[in-house]
């Protein structure tokens, strides 16, 4: 079966430094896949170059079958891929209610003339979409925050509004970046629940993360990368029996 | 001193009708347009050649606000690989460019003389008193027209999408919206408004030359956006009435400084422009209606 993300011999370099030197990666449908490596090997810039925020320097993006190789941010959403940030980000001036109902696809009220002179299927739109914010909120706990700007969320909510409001977007992939770090370790074990939970009812994540014994409990399949390339992919326990993998987190033996 | 007033209040809904344009492009998806004056310019010598060469008023100011949006237009497809800074720079330079063409390509505008005899529609019919009271409410109508419909666009999901885009339009990409699209068809309706307030002014004043498009209409506004509320319609308008007035009462109050030459009292009324600007910023600096974040509607009963 194809796989939902496949990024082939993916390349990018800034100012003549290869940051990206041939990644391979293939994402399954429908799994929750670790993307692991030491500081510096280039996963973040991996998520930056899938997403539409650099344009890769060579190699491929594929979402199923269909090539989404440099395809702008917009785009790639459109074709259900949604990512999160590792430092969370937000408009501040804008509630959180408001970030969610700004992910919602679709909004025929976000045409110029519908949005002057109002518009029947932009207000029945937003009513659905209202709906799904509401649950949205309910299941991740924010609901009691809808009305405040996210700059008045704690570190911990400002995650989980990435979170939610990126499931607004119904992704059929989600890259999350490094979504428990900084997070006090009861909300940050509530966040691995919740994630569990999205990929058990089908959503596949793949997911940056330092953290060995949450890539250990949550991720299968790993994939390791290092220096810009993939270095291998498997199961946790294949992985940290590699060799390559020790060295590249460990230092290699002279 | 009732035609004073109503020259005022015409005044200020022109002066409305400039904030409430940039209050959508600079409060909206944050653009800062400094070539406010340039498209005020634009939608006047519009307006005036149009009916100039015989169309109709109406006409007239339909082709001020289609020419104001191409132009608008123009100037964001030129300024797109530009960083927002620099669009205002240009932007800056468009204003100057218009002026400047305005002031030398006589075969057009008659140059410095310029366009005098502007038609002002039912002039004849309703006097002078008439016409000005008239013109006074005419204004004020589209003005609360435009108010209201850009008021609606604030709330709607529209709206949202652009100010998402003003506070971080890489952020706003990754939210799915198509950035580009908003800023262009913002910057066109902006620009077709500013046009629409030349050509009111135009006919109301019945004479434009390239001296009523100096840079200082583009800080009055600034002023009247910043003192009213950044990104709330209501305090564009609120805000341009403000500046109109107070602008107007400095003329009065200069008065009772004795002594005092010509210059200097026009001087002076500029430093007391200037202290109204920082003692607003100093005492609101989120401007008089600042504004407000939309309450999220009463949650449905979940079906679940």
């Amino acid at each position: 079966m194809t796989p939902l993300l496949t990024v082939t011999g993916l390349k990018l370099d800034f100012y003549g430094v290869h940051v990206l030197r041939g990644v391979d990666l293939a994402v399954p449908a429908g799994s929750f896949t670790g993307l692991i490596g030491p500081n510096g090997a280039g996963k973040s810039t991996l998520f930056n170059a899938v997403s539409g925020l650099y344009r890769p320097k060579g190699g491929t993006v594929a979402l199923g079958s269909s090539d989404a190789t440099g395809l702008p941010p917009e785009e790639l959403v459109a074709a259900g891929l949604v990512r999160t940030f590792q430092l969370a980000r937000g408009f501040p001036k804008l509630s959180v209610f408001q970030h969610l109902m700004l992910y919602g696809a679709d909004q025929p009220g976000e045409n110029l003339l519908a949005g002057l002179f109002g518009s029947a299927a932009a207000r029945r739109r937003e009513a659905e979409l209202a709906g799904r914010a509401f649950d949205i909120a309910r299941r991740l706990k924010l609901d009691h925050v809808l009305d405040n700007p996210v700059t008045a969320l704690s570190g911990g909510q400002k995650k989980l509004v990435e979170i939610g409001r990126a499931l607004m977007a119904r992704p059929k992939i989600l890259l999350l970046d490094e979504p428990m770090a900084g997070v006090n370790p009861s909300l940050a074990d509530e966040i691995a629940e919740h994630l569990v939970g999205l990929n058990r009812e089908g959503l596949t994540i793949c997911l940056i993360e330092h953290d060995m014994a949450l890539i250990k409990r949550l991720c299968e399949p790993v994939v390791v990368m290092a220096e810009g390339k993939t270095l291998t992919q498997g199961s946790f326990e294949e992985v940290a029996a590699d060799i390559r993998v020790q060295e590249a987190y460990l230092g290699r033996r002279h | 001193m009732v035609s004073y007033v109503i020259f005022t209040l015409t005044l200020c809904g022109i002066y409305a009708l400039l904030a409430l344009s940039l209050n959508l492009i600079w409060g909206g998806v944050g653009l800062v347009n400094l070539g406010l004056a340039g498209f005020f310019a634009v939608g006047a010598y519009a307006s005036a050649l149009a009916t100039g060469a015989g169309a109709p008023v109406l006409i007239g100011w339909t082709a001020a606000l289609a020419v104001g949006a191409v132009v608008g237009l123009v100037v964001t497809f030129a300024t797109l690989r530009l960083r927002d800074d620099y669009l205002a720079i240009v932007t800056l330079g468009f204003a100057e460019v218009i002026r400047l063409v305005a002031l030398n390509e006589r075969w057009l505008t008659k140059g410095s003389d310029g366009i005098s005899g502007i038609k002002a529609p039912l002039k004849a019919e309703l006097g002078l008193m008439g016409f000005n009271l008239f013109y006074l409410g005419l204004v004020t109508l589209i003005v609360a027209g435009i108010w209201l419909l850009l008021r609606r666009l604030d709330g709607s999901p529209y709206g949202r999408a652009m100010k998402a885009i003003r506070e971080d339009q890489q952020l706003a990409a990754f939210a799915g919206k198509t950035v580009l699209r908003f800023k262009l068809q913002a910057f066109a309706l902006s620009a077709a408004i500013a046009a629409l307030a030349g050509a009111l002014y135009a006919h109301f004043q019945s004479y434009v030359s390239p001296d009523h498009f100096q840079p200082l209409i583009t800080i009055y506004i600034f002023l009247a956006v910043t003192a009213g509320g950044v990104g709330r319609p209501s305090g564009a308008v609120v805000g341009a009435y403000l500046v109109v007035i107070f602008l107007e009462a400095t003329r009065f109050a200069t008065e009772w400084v004795p002594g005092l030459q010509p210059v200097q009292v026009a001087a002076l009324r500029e430093i007391l422009v200037g202290l109204a600007l920082i003692l607003v910023l100093h005492l609101r600096p989120q401007g008089l209606l600042p504004e407000c974040i939309p309450r999220a509607p009463k949650p449905v009963p979940s079906k679940a």
